[in-house]
């Protein structure tokens, strides 16, 4: 338990809180450039009401949607190296991270928290694209394996919710490794049989795309996600030429069977609430686990094998629509 | 209402059940015709004589038609009348969305269970959509996902078979069709948890059976299972041609031969006239003999039902059979 009352302390990172958005009263949609008032758009939770077009929601704002109006407890994630490589480019990167703790007021890209949906324990994990572009670097690595670890703990499906730019580049090859790290961490949660459910949102990209993301046992997407391993620039630049407009979007992926449904936002919490009901609680109500009542096997073999003396059957055709 | 579509041997039927119609017209412009709906009744009880004289002695070509009929309840409909809560998903993780099988998690009777089978459409466009119900290995790959997932989850799996054959193109090929419907079939016999198929309509060679090896093979009255069909049958068995009717025949492929032979478990009876006629019946018995399969297997512990199955299968064909 010690490492549970460790994770499971009550945050306290949230001294900062993050620049408001609705300090600007009206929103303008980046689709269809209507203007939208700020609690119009809070209502929708941040879906444009002219366009339907998802605008980027916060971290907070999903867990808050996610989860029953009760609320939530957000889990304190191991610490790691805050810089490993001691990496600097035009900045030193230990400033790159205070700078996005000061502005986003977390921790790093990612939140973890427990609480119920529909009275349904839960765990969510959900990246922060607004802290450096969502990357996932050792702390993004330590935070989906403490997730699992919760969900293993509490017995609960564990929903995971990426955004992200990719992998965090001033870690290294320590970020590369985390999609090893995180896929052995989903894995442990599918091998105890709970559900591993992930919500693709705007942008999913990368090293992110190509680990733990990719193999939840149900996969959603928000509408007009952006949805890859390699960024559409990079593959223009390769094949000299423009990519077609619905290129990595979430409805692109869906017909090429990458998903298996393109959800709305305000669809998503029902969506989730009803597959975490139909695996969870899969008997009819009343009826007790009846898996024990075992009967004795039959031999294999009634009759030894004979060579068959079936009648030959004409090689088989293909047939007509 | 739109005129409903009569099979070539149900046209005493349709003549019957026009003038009935007929008359009906009239009645209700003559609210004192107690001649009218005495008639009526009349020969509704004649229709009713004719429906049972034509389906008692149904040949297997007939039957091979009821099987194809354009009204006959597909597998959408069966999904939407016994399944609640049904959420479909989608895609094969490796190319693409198959829509000629259709399958998700949904509640029969309350038991999460994984439901899908081969879906036909009913008018052009979604027939098109639906690629007539003949999968390409994309949907194969898709079925045998969802399958492993349901074992994973330890959920029953339930599929509905209704196919002419696997998509018989040049894409299909290219992309595996051969060893996605292995690898499909070899999923159904490893699964360790209830399995019951059913076949509600055509049963059309390895394209269907990559579907329904399954525990309990449940087949619709007037559903049809084979080798391949009578046409392509009767085109490379009688090059002389036009002997369709006699390879029906031959293949044994109607519900009651598929019984005997093992191949099948159960039959599931169909309301008089086929089910076409009355859809809602249909879905009804087909639900009484899902849950009945379903009560049986679920007390069995996922090996044995693996076992079972696979045992099932190599013991077909072995004993002698009585036509
Ligand atoms: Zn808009």
């Amino acid at each position: 338990m010690n490492w549970l009352t460790n994770y499971v302390r009550p945050k306290i990172l949230q001294l900062v809180r993050p620049r408001d958005e609705s300090e600007n009263l009206w929103v303008k949609c980046p689709q269809c450039g209507h203007m939208i008032f700020h609690k119009d758009l809070k209502r929708t939770f941040r879906v444009c009401s002219y366009c339907n077009h998802h605008l980027r929601l916060s971290a907070r704002m999903r867990l808050a949607m996610l989860f029953d109006d009760n609320g939530f407890t957000c889990i304190e994630l191991p610490q790691t190296d805050p810089d490993p490589l001691k990496f600097r480019d035009m900045k030193r990167y230990v400033d790159r991270l205070r700078e996005a703790q000061n502005q986003t007021g977390e921790h790093d890209a990612i939140i973890v928290a427990h609480g119920t949906m529909g009275g349904i324990p839960v765990v969510v994990a959900v990246f922060n694209v607004e802290f450096l572009r969502g990357s996932m670097g050792t702390a993004v690595g330590e935070g989906l394996v403490a997730a699992a670890e919760l969900a293993i703990l509490q017995e609960a499906p564990l929903v995971v919710v990426p955004a992200a730019s990719g992998l965090r580049m001033q870690e290294g090859v320590l970020s590369l490794m985390q999609m090893a790290r995180t896929t052995i961490a989903v894995d442990k949660v599918k091998e105890k049989g709970l559900p591993f459910l992930v919500v693709l949102t705007n942008p999913t990209l990368g090293g992110v795309a190509g680990s733990f993301a990719m193999l939840g046992d149900i996969v959603l997407a928000e509408p007009g996600a952006m949805i890859g391993f390699s960024g559409t620039r990079v593959v223009e630049q390769t094949m000299h030429e423009k990519v077609p407009e619905d290129f990595q979007r979430a409805e692109y992926l869906l017909s090429h069977g990458m998903l298996d449904m393109v959800v709305p936002r305000s669809q998503l919490r029902d969506v989730l609430l009803k597959l975490v009901k139909l695996l969870r609680y899969p008997l009819p109500p009343g009826e007790v686990i009846d898996l024990l009542s075992r009967t004795e096997l039959p031999p294999l073999f009634e009759n030894p094998p004979v060579p068959s003396s079936s009648p030959s059957v004409s090689p088989e055709q293909p047939e007509a629509v | 209402m739109p005129k409903p579509l009569y099979l070539d041997f149900e046209q005493p039927v349709a003549e019957l059940e026009g003038r009935i119609e007929e008359l009906r017209h009239l009645s209700g412009d003559d609210p004192g015709g107690v001649t009218v709906a005495e008639e009526v009744a009349r020969l509704k009880t004649r229709m009713e004589k004719q429906i049972r004289l034509i389906y008692g002695r149904l040949t297997p070509w007939q039957r091979t038609q009821v099987a194809r009929h354009p009204e006959r309840p597909h597998c959408l409909n069966y999904i939407n009348g016994l399944i609640e809560n049904f959420t479909p998903l989608a895609g094969d993780r490796i190319f693409g969305e198959d829509t000629a099988i259709t399958g998700g998690l949904g509640r029969f009777r309350g038991r999460s269970v994984m439901v899908l089978g081969h879906e036909k459409g009913h008018d052009t466009e979604s027939r098109v959509h639906h690629a007539f119900g003949m999968p390409r290995p994309e949907g194969y790959r898709k079925a045998e996902r969802l399958m492993r997932l349901a074992d994973h989850f330890k959920l029953p799996v339930i599929t509905l078979i209704d196919t002419a054959g696997a998509y018989p193109d040049i894409e299909a090929e290219a992309r595996g069709q051969a060893r996605a419907i292995a690898c499909c079939l070899e999923t159904c016999l490893d699964l360790r948890v209830p399995f019951i198929s059913v076949i509600i309509g055509e049963g059309g060679s390895g394209g269907a059976l990559a579907l329904a090896a399954a525990n309990t093979v449940l087949m619709l009255e007037n559903a049809v299972y084979s080798v391949i069909s009578p046409e392509g049958c009767a085109a490379a068995l009688w090059p002389s041609g036009g002997q369709v009717q006699m390879a029906a025949e031959a293949l044994r492929l109607t519900a009651t031969d598929l019984l005997a032979l093992g191949v099948v478990d159960a039959i599931v009876p169909e309301p008089l006239g086929g089910a076409h006629r009355t859809p809602a019946e249909a879905i009804a018995n087909v639900e009484t003999a899902l849950n009945n399969a379903l009560r049986e297997l679920t007390t069995l512990e996922g090996g044995i039902l693996r076992a079972r199955r696979r045992e099932k299968f190599l013991r077909m064909g072995r004993e002698p059979w009585e036509p």
